[in-house]
């Protein structure tokens, strides 16, 4: 733009230049509409056919009813909310303290040297295919629990439900390291300054100060372990039951049909009514729903919690 | 009787020791305390204990040599400043004093330092313990992401002195001149204090715990001028009952409020230790001299 002569022009624009910097803005506005747009059409299709189930199953029939039966077009949520549950419930118990655990490791204890190995490590974890996760569920996990001891079926929840919280251990122990290592090392100076330990510092300054990435790193592994499919389709059997409330325990040993198990099974079956198939999108349609809910409560809490640093 | 104290894990009263020398009110020395930097024994001196002894002390970052035989002894129940350009060593002397060096890999220290007779680089010290007794104030206000009472609490809670909590944190606020303005609001978090108020909250949490020493690097150097000279006359203040070290690169402030000055020089070096008043009207020399009337530096 600049030039040579003794009174330089500082008023005249490339021709077009307005234009083209218009292109870019709307181009780069399209990229970021556009998943956005495919969601949001995801939803509408997935509630459209949810809601012509509705019209002929009653939504209370759906969401309490306790039997789940495609073969007698008996169609009712809870058995399969007992699986999902479970899987959650025992991933959850199984990732989250480990992964704290871990990104406590990572963040405030290991040597650089040992985080080199550690990070990439953890990372080729998150990278394995879920359906190997399930065939290790199967073929190893079960008979290992069996050898200890354990009174499991072949097709149990206890196998898959370990296995989800092991994948979903990277993503907690990722984000959570994230989110300590922001923490400023000012108020870990402060800490010892004050005589406290490291393990002081750590549980009584990094954690609480780093809430509110762990807290949304739990919700989003959990999001992951409701919405996780294959693992469970392959080690947990195609029982939709529901959860036995009097003798807790036996319900690990139990195959379960989570809700994303049973979709897939409505979806590859040879033979299944219209209203078999459709429930299929109301099954879906409670999914999204669910962890919807759960990440605008995550937002919400990581908002509120979230402390600002200089 | 220091030995024992640091070393034990047993949280003793960490008052007893450093209220032996009753304060003298007018702020004065008692007597002539001028120390030579070639390192004189200064336990010979009369009046005052001297609380922190540093005897041909060295620390190096990796190659780099940031103190030199550093020899100097700072007296209890006083203001000792040390002043010096960037990168002189004064925050490295600092830190040597509780420790807080331990936290950086590549630093190393040579020679002693005494704190109350007993060498805190000995093998057997915990600079855990140490620190409960050396508090330390940092450059920018670092309160923790908790409430103001939270805050102060920290230190009382991990030394499991929680009795009459409520009464120690309303006693340390009130010691920073803090009290008045947040004593509605102790539940309000830290953060949301305005940077001065911060600070004085920091120097709160350091006080609560009521320890011998408190270090200050550069306590004032991020605030604004109101809030700078609220945390000055509270430093005075707090001589009365602490020693307080600070490093400051503000020569004024040294001027205004401390009663001892060590002045550093380029390289590690502690060129000239004495009192404030005469380092600033009389200086031994002339590299001093120079960098007092901001000759460079």
């Amino acid at each position: 733009m600049s030039t040579e002569t003794p009174e330089p022009d500082i008023t005249s624009r490339p021709r077009g230049r307005a234009a083209r910097e218009r292109m870019y803005q709307y181009l780069l506005l399209l990229c970021a509409a556009l998943s956005i747009l495919v969601t949001i059409s995801i939803v509408a299709l997935l509630a459209r056919d949810a809601i012509t189930f509705f019209t002929l199953v009653n939504p209370l029939d759906f969401f309490g009813g306790t039997e789940f039966l495609l073969s007698r077009d008996v169609y009712g949520l809870l058995p399969l909310l007992s699986g999902t549950l479970l899987v959650t419930v025992i991933a959850a118990l199984i990732a989250l303290p480990t992964g704290v655990a871990a990104a406590v490791y990572l963040s405030e204890y290991a040597s650089d040297r040992m985080r080199s190995v550690l990070k990439p490590g953890l990372e080729v974890l998150a990278g394995i295919p879920t359906v190997v996760y399930g065939i290790f569920a199967l073929v190893y996990v079960t008979p290992f629990l069996r050898t200890i001891g354990l009174p499991v079926n072949t097709f149990n929840i206890l196998s898959p439900s370990i296995m989800v919280g092991i994948m979903i251990v990277p993503m907690v122990s990722s984000l959570s390291e994230d989110a300590m290592s922001a923490v400023p090392d000012s108020l870990r100076r402060a800490g010892y300054g004050m005589g406290a330990t490291k393990f002081e510092v750590t549980t009584g300054v990094v954690l609480p100060a780093a809430a509110s990435g762990i807290f949304s790193s739990f919700i989003l592994a959990l999001s992951r372990a409701i919405g996780e499919t294959m693992i469970v389709v392959v080690a947990a059997g195609s029982q939709p039951r529901m959860l036995n409330l009097a003798e807790p325990l036996q319900n690990l040993w139990q195959g379960f049909q989570p809700m994303t198990a049973a979709m897939v099974q409505i979806n590859s079956a040879d033979s299944v009514s219209q209203l078999g198939f459709s429930s299929m999108f109301a099954i879906g349609l409670t999914l999204f729903a669910i962890t919807f809910l759960l990440n605008l409560v995550s937002n919400r809490i990581a908002a509120r919690y979230r402390e600002e640093y200089e | 009787m220091t030995q024992n104290e640091m070393t034990s894990d047993d949280s003793t009263d960490p008052a007893a020791v450093g209220t032996t020398a009753t304060p003298d009110p007018s702020g004065e020395p008692l007597v002539d305390q001028s120390i030579e930097v070639d390192g004189t024994d200064s336990s010979a001196q009369a009046g005052r204990e001297q609380v922190i002894e540093a005897r041909d002390l060295n620390v190096f970052y990796g190659d780099v040599q940031a103190l030199q035989d550093i020899t100097m002894s700072i007296p209890e129940n006083q203001v000792t400043a040390m002043i010096g350009p960037s990168g002189c060593g004064k925050s490295t002397f600092l830190r040597s004093i509780n420790r807080m060096n331990d936290l950086i890999d590549t630093a190393r220290v040579d020679g002693e330092l005494y704190f109350e007779g007993k060498n805190i680089y000995d093998d057997d010290v915990d600079p855990v313990a140490l620190r409960r007794r050396i508090g330390m104030v940092f450059q920018h206000p670092n309160p923790f992401p908790k409430s103001i009472y939270d805050n102060v609490a920290y230190g009382l809670r991990i030394q499991d002195e929680t009795e009459n909590l409520d009464q120690k944190v309303e006693t340390a606020l009130k010691r920073a001149a803090l009290w008045d303005e947040v004593e509605d609001q102790l539940d309000k978090s830290a953060l949301d204090l305005s940077g001065g108020q911060q600070q004085r909250l920091c120097i709160a949490r350091a006080i609560a715990v009521d320890p011998d020493v408190i270090l200050m690097d550069e306590p004032a150097s991020a605030l604004d001028p109101i809030a700078t000279s609220k945390i000055e006359d509270l430093i005075e203040e707090l001589a009365e009952e602490f020693t307080v070290v600070i490093v400051t690169h503000n020569m004024q402030q040294a001027a205004r409020i401390s009663d001892k000055t060590a002045v550093f020089l380029t390289g590690g070096e502690l060129v000239e230790f004495g009192d404030t008043q005469s380092i600033f009207e009389n200086p031994e020399h002339q590299r001093v001299e120079d960098y007092i009337t901001g000759k460079f530096g």
